[in-house]
């Protein structure tokens, strides 16, 4: 009985999948003309729910063809007979001719027309309560990745307690074989307000709520870059909470983690940059490890030229954006908590050239 | 006899001054002079919330617009949300409830005039009070105006640590002094419809709108409640040293959530119900058929009602309940769809065989079935918890809501102001004006919210004042903005409309629609009584009664 009843529910997968295809494909036709003239250096610009790389959000892709399809197939049926009634018994002359027959209802069409309903409820129910549990209880195998993440006003705190290593805002997950999966396990916090992690091609979306532990899960499939952002309103600059996912070969993996757990450079040659990061307010909020900056209300610094943007993605780590970032971060994130510094041009110019040592 | 005293009182009203005809309204407690002031009101708000909605839509024509700051475009969000939910649809549907009910009954006014008018009052003063908050909001702190937390105010965001000033208090407040006025009508509706049905009207005879605006009343009552107890909750840690929401010192800002959304869902039906009302009378008088299975539709009624009070936690799917509690939400949520399926196809038996005219009012209500069928698949979409953990929070929701609120809600509350605005004013609605405004507004919300999902599937969160360019957002964005345009002109021609037929319109009579209800016996406008003598009824069509003495209603019901 329940092997049979398994192999029915697949086969309405493989169904699903076949016809939820054309939609994919209206989806496809309307990124690939929305995509002429891009030039993010992501390889996967486009966060698409059903362009999905990792085991969770493609149990909850196949999941939606299911839902797509009967759905699809209620709007036809219903659509159909609302459209066959507004054309066939539109009425001509009014008032001419005598009323219709007056018919008051019916008990067998009643009948009908709820018990189909509670069927198609029950079957959805199912189909959605196998990949509930799915996603939600699946095992941790062993040689999984730890990431705490933690949600700040607007940026997010990386930690992974395994390996040592603190970062922001550019999560480095490995890549993980389908025959030996290597998930990532995701422990969800938060420092202020309510946020939520979505990168819709890796997992749904989990909150990151204060006073409370959640947990996701990745087990990206492809390697690259993908795009997600905070999807919780958190304040003033929720839109420019960016996330950026960077999917690494084993390899490439372990030569990140290697390089992140280093200490930050010390070799003394912008010791006026440093000496301006550790008399200002710099370091209430940053760390740089080796330097009396030890604060964690702003990213750690650490390694801060390993990280491709700036202010949680909302701009390019470059020299000119860093500038303007200390100087006057409204410019590119009004209303971000960083303070204008207000430094000297001398000032400003050797605590960017310091900061640009921090590879 | 009856239309002799409208002459009178006509004339009457003309010669006196502006200031007593103010007064008088001021003072009124004339069940249908309330509604009527409901309505206005309503409308008013929502041109307000019309405009704040132009102000979002404007900023995300293009990514990284600056029309506006962040600070501008969250408290945008957060006042167009709280002003169309609590101050345009709450009270334009208590003012045609108002308006209706005593009159499909066969009453003389509501149970308790003078209560009616308290919460009118009360509710108008909530939304003034939000109001007030542009210019009263800095407070001591000087921070803040409006309130820019989002329209559920999620804790801790309008704790004191992250909504300093007084921003969130007017929003606590006029949310506060509206839930009681909504209590209060909510009781009168209850309390006429049980104890002032005219003779012969059993339960089992009532017309439908009737029916709905009881079982609407009943769900304020168990919805309104902790909504205004989790308001009171915010005000003692703000202001008391409290902690309910305060999770800086242990608060839970999941419990916020559970008292918000147990208020927020079934806040929904509390708005939709009304609306099935408005079409389960308007489309059998355009069809020229009783509405088809009455004791299902009120059962259908009654069950949506009692299940959609356990299906709240479908908004917080994402906050990490555990893999039963999604489970249940799953198929509560899913559940509703059932009654619902059975109104929809109880209204196509209703049309099915009929002779249907393709009135305003009835053009209105068939693009109000073939859109609330849209709304509620996308709403089974998201009832699949899982499928909801990708659309969720992006703008895949916010083009369902907007398609159950207006494609559902706001279409067939414009068939009701088309269908009952002869009877409010005796004058009718210019029709060619109507179909421009059915036509235009049409095309104009599906411009908009049909494009809306799409940006939500390609991973676009809500509530952004801005947003990165190269992720195929760009150009349904801008689509979607010029959809909101569009609704923006269709809804001028429609206060137009209504300004212009005031004063030009056809005079109505008593019955333009050759209709059956209560309200269609008596004269357009009704006088002050409504019924010279209280009418007794035999079925639940008294008028068709009247004018097929050969064939009543009575003799099968």
């Amino acid at each position: 009985m329940r092997i049979g009843e398994t192999m029915r529910e697949v086969d309405w997968q493989a169904i699903a999948s076949r016809a939820a295809g054309i939609l994919v494909l209206i989806v496809g036709v309307l990124l690939a003309a929305s995509l002429c003239g891009a030039s993010t250096p992501a390889n996967h610009p486009v966060p698409n729910i059903f362009d999905t790389h990792s085991t969770p959000a493609e149990s909850i892709r196949h999941l939606s063809y299911f839902v797509l399809v009967i759905t699809g197939l209620i709007f036809l049926v219903v659509f159909g007979l609302l459209s066959y009634v507004v054309v066939k018994f539109r009425g001509r002359v009014v008032g001419a001719e005598r009323e219709p027959a007056q018919v008051y209802g019916s008990t067998q069409i009643e009948l009908a027309w709820t018990v189909i309903p509670i069927l198609i409820v029950v079957v959805l129910f199912l189909a959605t309560a196998r990949v509930i549990h799915g996603i939600q209880d699946a095992p941790r195998p062993v040689g999984t990745t730890e990431v705490t993440a933690i949600g700040h006003q607007f940026w997010w705190e990386l930690r992974y307690p395994g390996l040592g290593i603190v970062t922001a805002n550019e999560l480095h997950v490995p890549l993980s074989d389908p025959a030996r999966p290597t998930p990532t396990f995701l422990k969800l916090l938060s420092a202020d307000t309510d946020h939520s992690f979505w990168v819709p091609q890796l997992a749904g979306k989990t909150d990151l709520i204060p006073n409370r532990v959640n947990e996701t899960w990745l087990d990206p499939h492809e390697t690259g870059l993908f795009l997600g952002q905070c999807t919780q309103y958190c304040g003033t600059q929720h839109a420019k909470m960016l996330l950026r996912v960077y999917v690494d070969s084993p390899e490439d993996f372990n030569a990140w983690a290697r390089a992140q757990q280093q200490p930050a450079n010390q070799d003394g040659t912008e010791a006026a940059g440093r000496q301006v990061f550790e008399s200002t307010a710099c370091l209430n909020c940053h760390a740089i490890s080796g330097t009396n900056g030890t604060g964690r209300f702003g990213p750690d610094l650490t390694h801060l030229m390993s990280r491709r943007t700036i202010a949680a993605g909302a701009a390019e780590n470059t020299p000119e954006n860093l500038r303007l970032w200390i100087q006057n971060p409204d410019a590119i994130k009004p209303g971000s908590l960083m303070p204008a510094m207000k430094l000297s041009d001398a000032d400003l110019d050797a605590l960017v050239r310091y900061l640009e040592t921090l590879q | 006899m009856s239309s002799d005293a409208i002459a009178i009182q006509t004339t009457q009203a003309a010669a006196r001054p502006l200031v007593q005809t103010l007064h008088e309204w001021v003072t009124t407690v004339d069940h249908k002079r309330l509604g009527i002031l409901y309505i206005l009101y309503a409308l008013f708000f929502l041109v307000i919330g019309g405009i704040e909605a132009t102000i979002i839509r404007i900023q995300l024509m293009y990514p990284h617009n600056d029309f506006v700051s962040p600070q501008v475009f969250n408290r945008m969000f957060t006042m167009h949300g709280t002003t169309m939910i609590f101050f345009v649809a709450m009270p334009v549907l208590f003012g045609f409830g108002n308006y209706l009910v005593p009159l499909m009954i066969g009453a003389r006014d509501m149970a308790f005039p003078r209560l009616n008018a308290f919460s009118f009052w009360l509710t108008a003063s909530g939304g003034f009070l939000l109001y007030f908050s542009f210019v009263g909001g800095n407070g001591l702190y000087g921070a803040g105006t409006a309130p820019d937390v989002g329209w559920w105010a999620y804790a801790p965001l309008a704790s004191r640590a992250f909504s300093p000033g007084h921003s969130s208090d007017y929003w606590t407040i006029a949310l506060l002094a509206s839930g009681f006025g909504s209590i209060g009508t909510a009781i009168n509706i209850i309390a006429t419809i049980i104890s002032m049905r005219c003779p012969g009207m059993k339960l089992s005879r009532m017309p439908l709108l009737a029916w709905l605006n009881l079982v609407m009343s009943g769900m304020v009552l168990i919805a309104i409640t902790p909504l205004s107890a989790a308001q009171l909750m915010l005000l003692v840690d703000r202001y008391l040293g409290g902690h309910f929401f305060d999770t800086q010192a242990g608060g839970s800002a999941t419990l916020w959530m559970h008292f918000f959304w147990i208020f927020g869902h079934p806040e929904v039906y509390i708005l939709i119900i009304p609306c099935f009302a408005f079409v389960s009378e308007i489309i059998p008088v355009f069809s020229r058929k009783p509405i088809f299975g009455y004791p299902v539709m009120v059962a259908a009624t009654v069950c949506i009602a009692f299940v959609s009070l356990s299906v709240w936690a479908h908004h917080m799917f994402t906050i990490g309940m555990s893999s039963y509690a999604n489970s249940f939400f799953t198929i509560t949520t899913m559940a509703v769809g059932i009654p619902t399926g059975i109104k929809i196809f109880n209204w196509l038996g209703t049309m099915w065989g009929g002779k249907i005219q393709f009135k305003t009012p009835m053009l209105f209500c068939i693009g109000f079935l073939f859109q609330f069928l849209i709304a509620g698949l996308t709403g089974i979409m998201m009832a699949a918890s899982p499928f909801d953990w990708q659309l969720s929070g992006s703008y895949f929701v916010v083009a369902h809501f907007h398609y159950v609120i207006v494609g559902g809600i706001l279409f067939s509350l414009f068939g009701a102001f088309y269908y009952w605005y002869p009877k409010i004013t005796g004058r009718m609605l210019n029709e060619t004006l109507g179909k421009l405004h059915f036509w235009l507004f049409l095309i104009g919300f599906h411009l908009t919210f049909d494009l809306m999902h799409i940006p939500g599937l390609l991973g676009m969160p809500r509530r952004i004042y801005t947003y990165e360019t190269g992720r195929g957002w760009d150009t349904l964005n801008f689509l979607v903005t010029i959809g909101a345009f569009v609704q923006g002109i269709a809804t001028l021609v429609f206060v137009a409309n209504l300004i212009v037929s005031y004063f030009k319109g056809a005079k109505a009579g008593n019955d333009p629609w050759d209709a059956w209800t209560l309200e269609w016996s008596i004269s357009s406008p009704p006088p002050v009584y409504n019924f010279s003598s209280i009418p007794t009824v035999a079925s639940r069509r008294p008028l068709w009664d009247l004018k097929h003495p050969e064939d009543p209603d009575s003799r099968y019901e």
